[in-house]
This record gives C-alpha cells, structure tokens and sequence, in this order.
C-alpha cells in the first residue's frame, strides 16, 4: 500500500492536531490514504465483505472519536488497524458461535509442522497469468479457507506490508507467532493454489506448464 | 560469505520451517547458504520456494483483492450520522 510508513509524519501530524481542535473535515484527509487498508484489515477477521464494511464504519468512527488518545510517537496507520482488528474481533466473538470456528480452534497453538501438500511447480507462469480473474477468485477463496489466525497475519503482513514487530503488536501476539503463523499461512496458500491441486484456473492456457518434480 | 564446502546439510523438513523467513529475509548468513545449497539439490523444496514466493507476490498485489464498489463513501456512512447529529 502506498500509505506512508515510516512514523506519524509532520503532515499527519498537523492532520491529527487539526482534527483535534474541531476541524472534522481534515480528518477525512487523514483516512484517505488507509481507507483499503481499514477494510482489509477488518475483511481480515470477519471474511464477509458485508460485515467487514460494517466493521470497518464502525472503526472509522472510533479512530475519530477516540483520536485525541493517539500517541504521535505511534504510527498511525499501526493504531488505526488495531482499531480496526480490535472492532473485527468483537464482532467475531459475538457471532462466532453460529458461523466461525471455534474458540478452542482460535486459541490453540501453533503446534506441529505444516508439511506441504503438492510440490507442483510454479515458476513458468507468466506474471501476466497471475493477473487473471480466475486466480484472483481462487486467492479469495483460498484465503476464505484459511483460519482466522492465519488470515489476520497474512494481511497485516503480505497484503499490508506491516513489519514482524508491528504485525505483533496489533494482533497482540508475539513475534514467534507472527512467524509461524505466517508460515503456515503462506504454506496452505501455496497449497490451494499450486497448480494441479486445484487446476480450475489452468484450463485452456497452452503456454501454462505443470511441471512436477518426479 | 560462507564456503560451500562448510556448509552444513539441512533436512525439507527444516527448510520448511523456515521458508517463509527465508523469503522474508530474516535468516542468518548461515542458514542462508544452507537453505540455497539445499535448493540447489532439491527439486521438491525449490518447487515449493517458488510456489510460495509466487503466493506472497500474488498477495502483494493489493489489486488482486477486490474493494467493493461504493466503499469509500459507505466509510464514513457511521461518523457522518454522529457529526450531523452534532
């Protein structure tokens, strides 16, 4: 994302500071460049497009009221989408008796190693290939499939490009975790889309190899 | 930089474990140079390599995921009821 990343900048700092003396206009200049990200972030936990809308309205409306309490020495886009995992989660516990998997399944721990189904081989697929609706279908869905513990991580990491450290400290989580999970994550990604496994999205493509390795 | 011929042997399973660091950059020199010996003999762990540094580009791409349409004006859908509200 091309938000900024390095700390609170001097602009958003004035952004925030203006904001804050009653000036609501500017804070939605302040929101511009992570409006994808706070949906990301919430379709992250909840994996519902609807839903994560409704969460992310609701964690643009507490980023603003509760603005006064960001800490400069932060970044705000780290504290916006903790916000915003935070709103998801709760939504999540309140529904996830019904619809998600459960408690037991989200606390327990990283344990075991994930062993890779499929060694088909990827590295003749033209980039352009990956650009393709189907794969693009085939992502969501495999992202749908993984648990949320997983999913959260993957975005903070691979689709926000939020650090190890800052990837721990919105999930509330250690680094350790961070790492195995994303592992795991990446592994079972891999996993649903290596060609072959699910060759759905490989039909009619003549300049598309399966190459196996035995 | 580490010699090839110090380079200690590393089991898939190991390389596994620690495939999505590597991609990441976050292994130490040694590590390193064993994981690149080992792909360089091991056909199933570069497959699986390339798979998952193809899974984390694909990711990357913040254009492969959907934004609904009408996103950003539904975003302020909560904060605009309350400041109207005053």
């Amino acid at each position: 994302m091309s938000a900024p990343n390095t700390v609170t900048d001097i602009r958003e700092t004035e952004l925030i500071q203006r904001v804050c003396s009653g000036d609501h206009e500017a804070f939605y200049e302040l929101m511009k460049p992570y409006e994808k990200a706070v949906y990301f972030a919430a379709r992250s936990v909840v994996n519902n497009p609807a839903d994560a809308e409704e969460v992310a309205q609701e964690a643009v409306l507490k980023a603003f009221n509760n603005l006064s309490r960001f800490r400069l020495e932060s970044k705000f886009s780290t504290w916006l989408v903790q916000i915003t995992i935070n709103e998801a989660r709760m939504r999540l516990r309140k529904e996830r008796r019904h619809r998600y998997e459960s408690i037991d399944e989200q606390a327990k721990d990283d344990e075991g190693d994930y062993i890779p189904k499929d060694f088909a081989d990827w590295r003749d697929i033209p980039s352009e290939e990956l650009q393709r609706k189907e794969l693009r279908d085939a992502l969501e869905r495999a992202m749908a499939a993984l648990g949320s513990k997983y999913r959260e991580v993957l975005i903070c990491r691979d689709v926000q490009h939020l650090s190890i450290a800052e990837t721990a400290q919105i999930l509330g989580i250690t680094e350790a975790s961070v790492k195995t999970r994303l592992l795991r994550a990446r592994l079972q990604m891999r996993d649903a889309l290596a060609p072959g496994f699910d060759g759905s999205w490989t039909t009619g493509r003549t300049e598309f190899k399966k190459v196996r390795p035995w | 930089m580490v010699h090839p011929t110090m380079v200690i042997e590393i089991s898939c399973l190991e390389v596994w474990q620690e495939i999505s660091s590597y991609i990441d950059n976050g292994v130490d020199p040694e590590l390193r140079a064993r994981m690149e010996a080992h792909f360089k003999v091991c056909r199933h762990c570069s497959a699986i390599l390339d798979g998952t540094r193809n899974v984390v580009k694909l990711i990357a791409d913040g254009a492969e995921f959907e934004v609904p349409q009408g996103l950003r004006s539904r975003l302020y859908a909560k904060l605009d009821a309350q400041l109207k509200q005053g």
